[in-house]
């Protein structure tokens, strides 16, 4: 197929390629990205992505800054996602010192990350959503986010830009009302993503415009690098949380949902799935709730031995990871993020080639990505 | 996939008297009715979401701020003496990841009973909250409880000038506007 359509159709008109530009001020892009259409009527025959519009330089600036300093930036990388940042960082950072952190702090630190997942998938839908045309599910997704936006705002102290982890633990230990809340919480959010996906699964709208839409063969996602709910949707089996078991994930029993037919139906299924398995994950980690501590004895000024370590977690946009190396001083001589937005935007173009330019929007949503953490 | 079954059913004879008679539309009708009512006694309750009222009325009405909020820095004051807990050690400048914090201090004799000693004494303290990012390692860094990131969030200001706090407007807050109609 794809053959077919790198050449304009011939018409009795004369039929030329047009260029279009899409972003960066589009709000469907999701934030500064900019892209560059060629297009022959309304089929895309080719696409290229224009990113750094919000490059800050945080790899450089981690350079200058002390380990403890450089938490705050990754609140940065992945706003919608703080939490599942810190953890990342914070966790890497502890493994080069090779501190053993206090189990309490390590289930508080999965409940948190969870519920950053449900948040952030919540963000997702209705953002997707919105795009494709279905705008009630973006107010009712908001509602729900808000909960967990205030349980985070007692629990850290902020909502959006957390700070959530310190190294060796957590700054706060839990509120008096925190465990109620987030019980609460859980006993409502499964009916409401079934209340959603009565909204969306059986929409003519939605089915049409999401089913067959950036179908991405499993063989390629992987040559592709992708991660997270992108390459499960093409029936990949592979979750950090279960390939390599980081923080608490080991003693928690979940399933990693996984696609078909790989298209941006798939990809929906899977996230609403997710936030299902997060609340079991969340469930089994407030039932076991150690007492004890929630910080290591970490020495006020840290200087990790000279050394290099990656260390990857599963964020809710796929493999987040870290590369450190240290060379014994109290800074990193270099930081290098792996976002998982940045490569699995690489698939945009594999997947909207064919398409029309409407379905491009659905595609960078299925994506999922955030531009923080694109440009860095 | 789930099968689209959207359409291709018969109706049955409740659902036609119910459409006839508009049982939907009073049923919604009188949903906004019962909130419009609730809405007349019904006092409000920040953050609850069952209120009748769900609009938080902003500048007349304080909205909940968590305990450990981090929003306006503020130096704490000896209670028993008044005068300022710094020590001037320079820690929260040193921890500052955005170098937002300029503290100022001289060596001074200060005498304590009958001896004197050699101490550091703090002069100035800038705090430029528009490049602060509210990230609490300052006051975790303080050693003697002195700075500290308040619940006050109202930090917008006319100038830019405005962004730079210095120490009496640290140790005495904000003035803000009181709304009371």
């Amino acid at each position: 197929m794809q053959e077919e359509i790198t050449k304009p159709r011939e018409t009795l008109l004369d039929a030329e390629e047009m260029a279009l530009n899409m972003g960066p001020q589009h709000p469907s892009t999701h934030g500064v990205l900019r892209v560059l259409l060629k297009l022959d009527g309304e089929t895309v025959i080719d696409l290229d992505c224009d990113i750094g519009f919000l490059h800050r330089g945080v790899e450089k600036i981690a350079e200058q800054d002390t380990y403890a300093m450089i938490t705050p930036y990754w609140d940065r990388l992945d706003y919608v996602a703080a939490v599942s940042g810190d953890l990342c960082y914070v966790e890497g950072v502890e493994k080069l010192l090779q501190v053993e952190v206090p189990r309490r702090a390590e289930y508080l630190r999965v409940i948190l990350t969870e519920l950053q997942r449900i948040a952030s998938h919540l963000l997702w839908l209705g953002t997707h959503a919105i795009d494709i045309g279905a705008v009630t599910v973006l107010l009712y997704c908001f509602r729900e986010r808000e909960e967990i936006l205030k349980i985070f705002e007692d629990f850290i102290g902020a909502r959006l830009t957390a700070h959530a982890f310190r190294i060796g633990g957590l700054w706060w230990d839990v509120y008096p009302e925190f465990e109620t809340r987030v019980r609460d919480f859980l006993k409502i959010i499964p009916d409401r993503i079934t209340e959603y996906e009565t909204l969306l699964n059986t929409n003519r709208i939605w089915l049409s415009r999401t089913v067959g839409i950036g179908v991405l063969p499993a063989e390629e996602a992987i040559n592709l690098s992708l991660t997270g709910p992108v390459l499960r949707g093409s029936g990949v089996n592979y979750d950090v949380r279960k390939a390599q078991p980081y923080s608490a994930y080991a003693d928690f029993d979940f399933e990693v949902p996984l696609g078909e037919n790989g298209d941006t139906y798939d990809r929906y299924l899977i996230r609403m799935e997710e936030m299902r398995q997060s609340v079991r994950i969340i469930e089994q980690a407030l039932d076991g709730l150690p007492e004890g501590p929630v910080m290591a004895k970490v020495p006020k000024v840290i200087k990790p031995p000279v050394g290099e370590i990656y260390h990857s977690i599963e964020a809710p946009k796929g493999e987040l990871g870290v590369y450190l190396v240290s060379d014994g001083t109290g800074k990193p001589y270099r930081m290098r993020i792996r976002p998982p937005a940045y490569i699995n935007l690489q698939s945009l173009k594999r997947m909207a080639i064919g398409h029309l330019v409407a379905d491009v929007v659905a595609i960078i949503g299925t994506i999922d990505i955030v531009l923080g953490e694109v440009d860095r | 996939m789930a099968a689209v079954t959207t359409t291709g059913q018969k109706r049955s004879i409740g659902q036609i008297i119910k459409r006839l008679l508009l049982l939907d539309l009073i049923e919604g009708l009188f949903l906004t009715f019962k909130y419009n009512v609730r809405a007349l006694y019904e006092p409000r309750d920040g953050g609850n979401p069952n209120q009748a009222i769900y609009t938080e009325q902003y500048p007349l009405e304080r909205p909940r701020v968590s305990e450990r909020f981090r929003g306006a820095p503020r130096l704490n004051l000896d209670p028993e003496n008044g005068s300022t807990l710094c020590i001037a050690c320079d820690l929260c400048a040193l921890a500052c990841p955005v170098d937002c914090i300029e503290v100022g201090s001289i060596r001074r004799e200060v005498r304590d009973g009958e001896k004197v000693n050699k101490k550091k004494v703090l002069t100035t303290f800038i705090f430029d909250t528009s490049r602060c990012m509210f990230c609490n390692l300052c006051s975790e860094a303080c050693p003697t409880d002195c700075l500290e990131l308040t619940q006050s969030f109202e930090l917008a200001v006319y100038h830019r000038s405005g962004f730079r706090w210095d120490r009496e407007m640290l140790e005495k807050g904000i003035n803000y506007v009181r709304y009371t109609k």
